[in-house]
């Protein structure tokens, strides 16, 4: 299991997390990725891919554990 | 009363203890070694008290057990208008602030230290009182507002670069900006850390920041009631208590006044206890926090650059009186909308505030509903 995280400053709407991944991203009222879970194995490829389309590269797979 | 204490031993004198009255007053610093100073954190479970509560004893130790020598920031920048606890600590008591910093740098093993201030009589006081020391410890200036003092905006302006929150994917403890670990605390954190190596056992207290007729720091013990808080403050006259900070949670009277002031109960986060009186209209209050949070939003996030202006203006509309229709629901799915989406916590407290203030003033928004309440708009610092 991986963890979408969006790097909200970097973002800017472009949207297509949500075109390549309907599964786990849509948008909001202003066309920012609402995510709605976390990346199971059988996404995993399609997760990668919605990483790489984003133009400005605000989307990261991050492994689940991030507590200090 | 006798859980409450006002302006005890941390605000006992109107002016500013030199390092020798402090010495003075306080005795000398005990030489710990730096799992001493980690373990009376976690001895008298001190959490961090500017705002968000994380437990010193962890942090200090992830700070230790980073890759590189950690960079220690005290942060005295309490950029949220309503609160003087901070500034009223630093003005008053500075060599207990930069006591603690010289522990927290001790138990992460930092050779550099820094304190974190706004510019004005805080930052002369503390000037001041670190040329009066015999250990090294920089002043930062930081730019005014309400974010600059958010850790990783703290962080990214004492490293020369703007001071504007930025995502981690791991804690600035763990990993800062350089690669090494950042170690950021709140100034009141530090001042307890320091009288816990004086007085070991000495049950921790907390400041308070109470505004209602007056405005008045007060030292309690956390889980004291708010009823406790307000009584011993003499504010008489609640209507509501906006607890915690701007970001806080409203809670209506008289059930506020059974509420502890504890983490638990989410009330104490940066120590607010906002009293609005009975002829102050809340709606009219809570459409002025959420305009304010808005405004302090740095515009970088997208939801947080469009969700809070959307926000305060449902709830302008609400205040107003007679709103469209269906104004409550879109409260409630902004406030979704903002929640976690955002590189630091400000959607998320705005959020927090905008949901509990539905649920504290239920009756007032019914009224609302219909048209104005009448009652006075209510007048917060900004």
């Amino acid at each position: 299991m991986r963890r979408l995280r969006v790097d909200w400053p970097a973002c800017k709407a472009h949207g297509l997390c949500a075109e390549v991944l309907p599964e786990r991203v849509h948008l909001d009222d202003w066309g920012y990725p609402v995510v709605t879970g976390d990346v199971p194995e059988d996404l995993l490829r399609l997760a990668k891919a919605a990483v790489s389309a984003c133009p400005v590269n605000a989307l990261r797979l991050n492994p689940l554990k991030e507590k200090s | 009363m006798s859980v409450l204490a006002r302006t005890e031993e941390l605000l006992s004198r109107p002016w500013t203890l030199s390092y020798q009255e402090h010495l003075d007053a306080h005795g000398t610093l005990p030489a710990l070694a730096p799992h001493e100073v980690i373990a009376l954190a976690e001895g008298a479970g001190l959490r961090g008290r500017g705002g968000a509560g994380f437990p010193l004893a962890r942090k200090l130790r992830t700070a230790a057990q980073g890759r590189g020598r950690p960079l220690v920031i005290a942060n005295g920048t309490e950029g949220e208008p309503a609160i003087r606890k901070d500034s009223t600590l630093l003005m008053h008591v500075p060599h207990l602030v930069l006591d603690g910093l010289a522990l927290a740098a001790r138990a992460v093993g930092a050779r550099e230290s820094l304190i974190a201030v706004h510019s004005g009589l805080v930052a002369e006081a503390v000037t001041q009182a670190v040329a009066q020391r015999p250990d090294r410890v920089q002043v930062h200036v930081v730019p005014p507002g309400y974010l600059s003092g958010e850790a990783s905006a703290l962080t990214r302006s004492v490293l020369g670069g703007p001071a504007l929150p930025f995502v981690r994917d791991v804690p600035l403890a763990v990993r800062g900006p350089q690669g090494r670990p950042v170690l950021v605390q709140n100034v009141e954190t530090l001042a307890s850390l320091a009288l816990q190596a004086r007085f070991p056992g000495r049950p921790p207290t907390v400041l308070l920041t109470v505004r209602g007729r007056d405005v008045q720091v007060l030292e309690v013990k956390i889980g004291v009631t708010i009823g406790a808080v307000l009584d011993t403050a003499g504010e008489t006259d609640v209507q509501a208590v906006l607890a915690g900070g701007y970001a806080g949670t409203w809670l209506s009277a008289p059930r506020a006044l059974d509420v502890p002031v504890s983490h638990a109960a989410g009330t104490l986060a940066a120590g607010l206890l906002l009293v609005l009186p009975h002829d102050a209209c809340g709606v009219s209050a809570v459409a002025q926090l959420a305009r304010y949070l808005a405004g302090q939003s740095a515009g970088q996030c997208g939801p947080c650059a469009n969700g809070l202006p959307a926000l305060a203006a449902a709830w302008e509309l609400l205040a107003a009186g007679d709103p469209p229709a269906g104004t409550v629901d879109r409260i409630e799915r902004l406030a979704g909308l903002i929640d976690g989406r955002g590189a630091c916590g400000l959607p998320d407290g705005a959020a927090v505030m905008a949901r509990s203030a539905l649920e504290a003033f239920a009756d007032d928004i019914v009224v609302h509903r219909t048209g104005p309440c009448g009652r006075r708009s209510a007048e917060l610092p900004r």
